[in-house]
C-alpha cells in the first residue's frame, strides 16, 4: 500500500443543484502523505471548511473522488471512514462532563477502562484542562470547550485527524504553547492531520505543507517556505506574510543592458540586465503589464534609492514598521531597530532585485521570483 | 443590580395578585360549586358559606343522576376513561410518527420538504366543521365511524402538526455538529438520533406532547359527530347534564373538576422536565 493517507481528486462542491447552485469548492485536488500535517489556509468562505467536511463525510461530494488509504470513500457514511474531527463550534455533548466527552471518543475502540483513563489524563495534561475534567460543557469557557473538543479528536487513533479552527478561541500565549505540544503529539504518534485555519502563524508553525484556498480554488499547495518564497500567484503572495507583501502595478521596459519597471506617478525602478537571469529577462520581455511585489522585510533604506515619504512609523517593541507613500500607493518596510524617521520625512528605499516578485498583470500568475522563473 | 423600593414591591405584588385572582376565580368558583347542591348554587344572593356535599361526585361515580324528574343513567366515568384512552393513544401515535418526521424535516432538506411540512401544518387551518361532513361520509363507507381507531386517526389532525412543528424547531436548535461529532466517533445515523438528538430535544418533545394532549383532551366536535355514547370523551359526555328537568350545575362543576384533574396532574408532572430542559439549553458553544 502506498503512503498516501488522503487523495482528493478533482473535487467540486455545489450547494444546491450541480452546476447551478453555489460553487463552493472548485476542482480541488491534493494528496496528503501519511504522517503529514496539512493546513488549509484561507479567508472565510474560501471553501476550506467545505473541503474538510467532504473528507469527513458530512457534505456530499458533487463531483470528483476522495480516497482514504487507497479506497474511495466519497459515498461512505462518516462512521466507515475512520477519521476524527475537532469542530469549530466545539460540539461537546451537553449532558456529559468534559472527561466523559473525551473518553466517549474511545468508546467504539473497546479499550479497557484503565487505558482510557490513562489516555484521557495524558491528553488533559497536554491541553491543560485537567482541572475542568469533571465540569459540564455549559459551565466552562469557550476556550476550555475548544480544548476539550480538540482533546476528543486527538485522543482517537484515526487514519486522519481533521481539525477545524482548533485554536481560534484560545489566548495567544496558550495558543503558542499548545501549537508546539500538539505538533509534537501528532508527529510522535505518526498521525496524519488536516487543519483548517485562517491564522497563517498557526499554519506556518504546525503544517508541513499549506494549501492556500480562495474562491473555492486551491491557489497553491506547498511547504510554508516555498509559499513564502515562491508564491504561485498574486493572491498567495499578498495573503501569506505579515505584514503583507507590497505590490505595485508596473509596465516593463527592457533593453540589452537594463530592465526598468515603470510604476504609477512616474516612479521608475531601474536594474541592470545582469540583475536578472537570461530566462527571466526573456520572460519579462513578453509582458507589458505586470505587478511587482516585495516583502516588507526585504525593503532596505539606502542612499541613491527611490524616494518615498513616510506616513507611519510604529515601534512594535521588537521591530519597526514604516509605511511610506510610494508610487501612488503605500510601501511598508520592516526594520529590526527603532528607526528615527519622522512622519513627513523623505527616505530613499532600494527594492533589491533578488527579492522582487513579478506577477502577470492580467492573470496574477507569478512570472519570476528574484533571479528565477516562477 | 437595582434595588427595588418597598412601594414598588408591594405594587408589583398587588398587580400580580389581581391577575392571579382574575384568572383563577372561575376555577375556584367551579371548585366550590362542585360541593354544592343545585339549590345552594342557584340561591340569590350567592354565598360562599354552605354545607359541602359529596353528592355530585357520588352521582358521577355511581352513574346515577337524580333529578326532580327521576333518576337518569349517565356514563361519566366511562367518558372519562374514553378521554384518557383517546388522548393518550393519539398523542403516543403522534409522537411515534411526528418525532422522526420532525427530525427529517429539521436535518434534511429534500425536494418538497418544505411543502410537505407546510401541508401538514395546514391541517390545522381547516375549520373542523368543514372537514366533518365529508369525513363522516367517508368514515361510514370505511366502517370507521364510531370506532376508537377512527377517532384516534382523526385526532392525528390535531396532534400530529402540533408535535411535528414544535419538535422540528427543537431539533433545528441542536447544533448539527454535535451529531456529526457523534457520528464521526463511529456511530450510525440511527444511534445518533437515539442517543444525541432525542435526549437533547427531550424537553421540547415533552412540551409538544403535553400541548397535544391538552388539545386532544379538549376536543369536542370530532367526537360529537364521529362517536356514539359509549366511545364519547368527557367533553361530549358533559352534554348529558343538560336534562329535561334543568341543568345540573353541581354535577357539571364536579365533572369539570374531575376532567381537569388528569391534564393538571400531567402538566405539573411534566413541568419539572420542561424547566430542566430550559436550563440544559446551552447546546451551542
Amino acid at each position: 500500500m502506498s503512503d498516501t493517507a488522503l487523495l482528493i481528486k478533482n473535487v467540486d462542491k455545489f450547494y444546491g443543484p450541480i452546476d447551478h447552485g453555489v460553487h463552493a469548492v472548485r476542482n480541488v485536488s491534493m494528496d496528503v502523505k501519511k504522517g503529514e500535517i496539512i493546513a488549509l489556509l484561507g479567508s472565510s468562505g474560501c471553501g476550506k471548511t467545505s473541503t474538510l467536511r467532504m473528507v469527513a463525510g458530512f457534505e456530499a461530494v458533487s463531483r470528483g473522488t476522495i480516497s482514504l488509504k487507497g479506497r474511495e470513500v466519497q459515498t461512505f457514511a462518516p462512521v466507515k471512514r475512520n477519521v476524527a474531527m475537532a469542530f469549530e463550534g466545539y460540539s461537546l455533548y451537553p449532558p456529559l462532563t468534559v472527561k466523559e466527552n473525551i473518553a466517549f471518543a474511545l468508546k467504539s475502540s473497546r479499550l479497557s477502562q484503565s487505558v482510557v483513563e490513562e489516555k484521557v489524563a495524558y491528553i488533559a495534561k497536554l491541553l491543560e484542562i485537567e482541572d475542568i475534567l469533571g465540569r459540564y460543557p455549559s459551565s466552562i469557557s469557550g476556550g476550555q470547550q475548544q480544548r476539550a473538543s480538540l482533546g476528543r479528536a486527538l485522543i482517537r487513533d484515526a487514519d486522519l485527524h481533521l481539525l477545524d479552527e482548533p485554536m481560534g478561541q484560545l489566548e495567544p500565549q496558550l495558543r503558542a504553547v499548545l501549537r508546539g505540544r500538539i505538533k509534537h503529539y501528532i508527529k510522535e504518534r505518526g498521525l496524519t492531520a488536516i487543519l483548517v485555519t485562517h491564522d497563517q502563524t498557526e499554519a506556518n508553525a504546525l503544517a508541513d505543507r499549506i494549501a492556500v484556498m480562495e474562491g473555492g480554488q486551491l491557489q497553491q499547495f506547498d511547504t510554508p517556505q516555498m509559499i513564502k518564497e515562491r508564491p504561485a500567484n498574486l493572491f498567495t503572495g499578498t495573503f501569506v506574510g505579515e505584514p503583507p507583501m507590497n505590490v505595485f502595478e508596473a509596465t516593463v521596459s527592457a533593453s540589452e543592458s537594463a530592465i526598468a519597471f515603470g510604476l504609477n506617478q512616474g516612479v521608475k525602478l531601474e536594474y541592470a540586465a545582469s540583475d536578472f537571469s537570461p530566462a527571466v529577462r526573456a520572460e519579462l520581455n513578453k509582458h507589458q503589464k505586470v505587478v511587482v511585489g516585495i516583502r516588507p522585510y526585504a525593503v532596505r533604506r539606502s542612499e541613491g534609492g527611490v524616494n518615498a515619504r513616510v506616513s507611519v512609523n510604529q515601534w512594535l517593541g521588537d521591530q519597526t514598521h514604516i509605511a511610506a507613500d510610494f508610487a501612488g500607493g503605500s510601501l511598508v518596510l520592516v526594520e529590526h531597530d527603532r528607526t528615527d524617521v519622522a512622519i513627513g520625512d523623505t527616505i530613499a528605499v532600494r527594492l533589491d532585485p533578488a527579492s522582487l516578485h513579478v506577477f502577470n498583470g492580467e492573470t496574477g500568475v507569478a512570472v519570476s521570483h528574484g533571479q528565477e522563473l516562477a | 443590580m437595582e434595588t427595588t423600593s418597598t412601594l414598588e414591591k408591594s405594587l408589583r405584588f398587588l398587580a400580580l395578585s389581581l391577575v392571579v385572582i382574575f384568572f383563577m376565580f372561575p376555577i375556584f368558583w367551579i371548585f366550590l360549586m362542585s360541593f354544592q347542591t343545585n339549590e345552594t348554587i342557584l340561591q340569590i344572593p350567592p354565598s360562599i358559606v354552605f354545607t359541602p356535599t359529596l353528592s355530585n361526585y357520588a352521582a358521577l361515580i355511581t352513574g346515577k343522576l337524580t333529578t326532580s324528574a327521576g333518576t337518569l343513567d349517565i356514563a361519566f366515568m366511562r367518558n372519562l376513561g374514553n378521554s384518557v384512552f383517546l388522548s393518550v393513544t393519539s398523542v403516543a401515535l403522534s409522537l411515534v410518527l411526528g418525532v422522526p418526521a420532525a427530525y427529517a424535516f429539521a436535518r434534511h432538506k429534500f425536494r418538497g420538504s418544505e411543502d410537505i411540512a407546510f401541508t401538514l401544518l395546514s391541517f390545522r387551518f381547516a375549520p373542523p366543521l368543514l372537514v366533518l361532513l365529508p369525513l363522516t361520509q367517508y368514515f361510514q363507507w370505511l366502517g370507521l365511524s364510531d370506532t376508537y381507531f377512527g377517532l384516534i386517526w382523526v385526532y392525528q389532525l390535531i396532534c400530529l402538526p402540533l408535535i411535528l412543528w414544535i419538535v422540528r424547531g427543537y431539533f433545528e436548535d441542536i447544533s448539527a455538529d454535535v451529531e456529526y461529532a457523534y457520528r464521526i466517533a463511529g456511530h450510525s445515523w440511527f444511534a445518533t438520533f437515539r442517543k444525541i438528538a432525542l435526549p437533547l430535544a427531550g424537553p421540547g418533545i415533552a412540551a409538544a406532547g403535553l400541548l397535544a394532549f391538552i388539545f386532544a383532551w379538549n376536543n369536542f366536535v370530532f367526537a360529537l359527530v364521529l362517536a356514539s355514547a359509549d366511545k364519547q370523551p368527557v367533553t361530549v359526555g358533559a352534554l348529558a347534564f343538560v336534562t329535561s328537568s334543568g341543568i345540573q350545575y353541581g354535577q357539571i362543576a364536579s365533572a369539570i373538576v374531575l376532567s381537569v384533574t388528569p391534564t393538571l396532574a400531567l402538566a405539573l408532572y411534566a413541568q419539572r422536565y420542561l424547566v430542566e430542559g430550559l436550563s440544559l439549553g446551552a447546546v451551542k458553544g
